[in-house]
This record gives C-alpha cells, structure tokens and sequence, in this order.
C-alpha cells in the first residue's frame, strides 16, 4: 500500500509524474490547472530526481519544447486548461505527425474564447476528433477521481510510448479542484540514458548509429504518395488502439433498462442520480467512458439491443452524445443533459433529465 | 454512513480550511472523504463554500444540490443552503451579522456565537475550529483525536505550534453550542 494523503487532482498529477519518472515538464500558468505547475516548482524534483520543470513564455512554446524532449526519446508532459490547449493544439499536430510520445494533461474550464475558470467538459471535441489539423487522433483518459489523477499518468506514458502517439488526461476544474484521499503511487526512476537508447534508441535522436539512418523527428513529408502511406500507417495504429486500448466501468448496469454514459466529473454526479433513480423504482445504470478515444462504441452498441434509452450527461452543448448515437446506430433513444459555460450540473438535475427525456420522453 | 455537509461564509473565515481539517479527520478514521470548494474569481470577503463529504462508502457526487448538514457563517450563505438542507437535517450557524434567522421548522437548528467568542479570546483565527467544535459536538462524526491527527496532517510543520490554540477553539466551541430547536 502506497501513501495515503489528501490532495488536489492537480497537485497529484503533478505528483504522479514526478513518481513516475518523468524526465520533463513544460507548462504556462492557467485556472483551474495552476497548482499543477506550483507543487512541481514547490517540490524541486529537479534536485531528487533530475528532471526538468520549466515555465515556458508561452503554451507555444511548451508544447514545442515537448517535441524536443519527446524527440529525444525521454518522458515529457505539459498541463493548462482549455484555451492553453488550443495554443497547443499545432504542436499537438506535429507531434501526431511525427510520432511523438509525450502527455498532455487538459484541465478543462468553460469556453468559448476565454469563457470562464469554471469547470466545463466542452472540450471533448477538441480532445477527441482532433483539435489540430490532419487525421490523427490522441489516445485520451478521462479520470473521475483524484485517485485515477495519479494511475493515469502513468498509464498515459505507457500508452504512448506503447503506440509512439501523443496521449492526453482530459479532467476538468472539479476534479483539478477538489481533494480525496489518494494513494500515491511508489517511486520509478526515471530512465538512464542506456535505457532510452535500450526502449527508444530504434526511433528517437540520440545520435547516428551505424546501424540505422539517422532519426530526423519530422511531419514533413512533399511527397503525397509518401504521405498517405504514413497516413496509412498512423490509421493502422488507431486500429489496434480501437481494439486494444478502449477502457470503461459500468456501475449497476446488469439489469438496467436506462443507461446514463458519463465521463469525468459528470460521471460521479450521474452515479448519483443513478441511486436516486433506483430509490424510485426505475433501473438505471450508469456507464463510465475512462478511454473516450478509443470510445467504447462495441459495448454501447450491445447494450443497445436490450435497454430502453440511453442518456448522455455532459458539461457541454452535447458533444460525446454524438458518438453514443453512432454506437447505438438507430437502435434505441439517445439523448442528451448538460449545462455549459461552468455551470455544474447537480444530481436531481440529472435525474430530472433523465425522467423527461428517456424515461417518460 | 454518509453525511454531506456545506460549509459556506465570507472568504477569509477559514470555511476551506475548516473543511479541509474535517476531510483529513476523516481519513484519520479510514472514511472515504471528498472537499469540493467553489472556486472562481474569489477574494477575500466575497463569498466561499465548500463540500465535504465523510463516507463508509466509495463517494459518488462530490457536487451536491441537497445536505445533510448546512454550516453557514453569513447571510448570503444562510439565504442560499437554509432550503438545501434536507427535512431532519442539521444547520448551525454564527447569528453575528444574521439579520433573518433560519426559519425552516423541519431542521434541527443550531447556533455557535463563534465571531463574539473568538474576539473575547483575543484570537480572531480560530473562529472556524470554533465552529468546528460546535458543530462535532451536535454530530458527532469524527473523534477529537483524529482532529487533532487531522489538524497535524493538514497544518505545515512550521505551524504546529498554533495547533494548542486551535484545540482550545474547538473546545469552546464544543462548550458554547446552542440549541435553537
């Protein structure tokens, strides 16, 4: 058993990391995601384990200073929150583009535009269908508690060097602000450099080998025919993470009727409304998305031979609905509950969603 | 057991920090705790609550439209959680600056003068572990020993000499507790 503490999601992603061996983080200070960046400067891990903590001029920049390191075949990670994260978002491309690993963490608050610090889930497009340009795609986490803040990092370093693609931790202002007991996970050093050379040594650039060309870390390619060969690949790739990697938790889902599907923190306010629910007599069931890319459309679209209606609760103008209708394909109803721009919505606001628009809709 | 409590005042009170030292109290007892605060573009003097929920059970919502217990120490805050509370519930709160009291008869109401104490103390800051011991004394759902454990955890070392100080508050606060009905 590991230490139990009581924290912020935010000061255990930056927790995390440092146990995991990370080699690098690169960030720019933003609401709801600024601890992340202030316990790392408060913990020195640069004095305990060597690795680098960086406040970059801008997301710009860190985002790039990301593919530098990542290039280098080391452990990076960067953190902000919505509008941090469009400025990244070419980087984010590039990186898809060029293979990179590296984590970025997505501590979402309410948009559009500068919108507002308030916790939002309205970035799920974004995470999840691009949000940079080209036909790439990030394996994305979403942890509904302060405990998965600290397991997913460093499964969202393993999945990325696993598929050489860039992964990101999609949370949000309630699950960066709030505190639960957590156990931290056991130190991992960080890699030497015998051991980058050993796990990444085929691709990364640490110098010309004999035995290989050297490693030129680029998205550019002039060549179309070239190019869709490495698209071709890239959708490969995304293939296996499709029937690999997808992730989720059903909560009383056995016998129910009514699915609520729900990630992050709208996935614990949902467990809740769930129980509400059961108290009056109607079997809801409660399933959580943890990868929302690669989503998980099979079990969706088998539940959907037999329940009643599922239905969507989201931070957001209805975003994940999207992909729930094309799980379920026709089969039964799909609709969506959310409020947008930081509003939070509350478990008797889900429950009333749920009985006018599913259940008695 | 699960009991969800809102602790809701002016920022600068220490409503967060009273929040956060039950939270820990809790983990003192091997509960399952979550402290949810709203944040936004706060200061001091504008207004601060807090969610903390103690449970024997993995907790679900952290964000809650309906408590358990209301913990308010102004009257905005009184204005805003008194409906929230469920039937049979608890609100406690301190009647200084409270121009209508709470008016539900289906609580069990409370009032801890926690302003008025800690000013006759000479001791401003430990207005809110006043609070703190009044409110354990009407429900109590930590052992004072693991508040002080708590207080241990949630304090930087540099602090613990102020830990004394903050034990006695608690205890005027168990003392000082009204009834209201």
């Amino acid at each position: 058993m590991g230490e139990l503490r009581l924290m912020k999601g935010n000061e255990v992603i930056a927790e995390a990391a440092i146990r995991c061996g990370c080699d690098a983080y690169f960030g720019y200070p933003i609401t709801p995601q600024s601890e992340v960046m202030e316990t790392l400067m408060a913990r020195m891990p640069w004095e305990e384990t060597g690795m680098v903590v960086l406040q970059a001029e801008s997301e710009v920049a860190a985002i790039n200073m990301m593919y530098g390191g990542a290039s280098a075949g080391r452990k990076v990670m960067t953190s902000s929150s919505s509008p941090g994260i469009s400025l990244m978002s070419e980087g984010i491309s590039y990186m898809a583009g060029a293979e990179l690993p590296g984590v970025v963490v997505n501590v979402q608050r309410g948009g559009p535009g500068l919108g507002t610090i308030q916790p939002s889930q309205a970035d799920y497009f974004q995470a999840t269908k691009g949000g940079g340009h080209g036909d790439y795609n990030l394996i994305v986490l979403a942890p509904s508690s302060v405990q998965e803040m600290n397991d997913f990092v460093d499964l969202a370093f393993e999945l990325s060097f696993k598929y050489s693609n860039p992964a990101m931790i999609l949370t949000d202002g309630v699950i960066g602000q709030m505190m639960e007991k957590v156990e931290l996970s056991d130190f991992k050093p960080r890699w030497t450099d015998e051991q980058v050379e050993q796990f990444n040594g085929s691709w990364a650039a640490t110098g010309k080998k004999p035995n290989r060309e050297r490693a030129i870390k680029t998205s550019l390619e002039l060549v179309a025919e070239k190019q869709e060969k490495i698209n071709e690949g890239f959708q490969a790739k995304y293939k296996k993470m499709q029937e690999e990697e997808v992730r989720y938790e059903t909560i009383k889902c056995e016998d129910a009727d009514y699915i609520i599907v729900a990630f992050g923190v709208s996935s614990r306010i949902s467990q809740k409304a769930v129980d509400v629910l059961r108290e009056q007599g109607h079997k809801a069931g409660l399933l959580r998305p943890i990868t929302l890319y690669p989503f998980p459309s099979e079990i969706i679209n088998q539940m959907a031979d037999h329940v009643k209606g599922f239905l969507s609760v989201e931070m957001n103008a209805g975003q994940m609905v999207e992909d729930i209708r094309l799980a379920v394909n026709g089969k039964t109803k799909v609709d969506h509950f959310g409020r947008m721009g930081g509003v939070i919505a509350t478990p008797g606001e889900v429950v009333d969603a749920m009985l006018t628009k599913i259940i008695g809709g | 057991m699960t009991e969800e409590i809102i602790i809701a005042g002016f920022g600068g009170q220490g409503v967060l920090s009273m929040g956060k030292i039950l939270a820990y109290s809790g983990i003192m007892q091997d509960q399952e705790v979550s402290w949810f605060p709203s944040y936004g573009p706060e200061m001091r003097g504008g207004t601060a609550n807090v969610t903390v929920i103690l449970s024997d059970e993995r907790i679900s919502s952290p964000v809650l439209n309906q408590f358990d217990t209301a913990i308010v120490l102004n009257q905005q805050s009184l204005d805003k959680f008194e409906s929230k509370v469920k039937p049979g519930g608890m609100l406690l709160y301190d009647p200084n600056g409270i121009v209508n009291p709470p008016s539900r008869t289906d609580l069990k109401i409370f009032k801890i003068d926690a302003t008025q104490l800690a000013a006759e103390k000479g001791q401003p800051k430990i207005f809110n572990m006043i609070v703190l011991g009044a409110f354990l004394k009407a429900r109590p759902l930590v052992k004072m020993g693991n508040v002080k454990r708590g207080l241990e955890k949630s304090l930087p070392e540099r602090h613990h000499k102020l830990i004394p100080i903050n034990l006695e508050g608690l205890e005027i606060g168990e003392k000082e507790i009204v009834e209201v009905k």
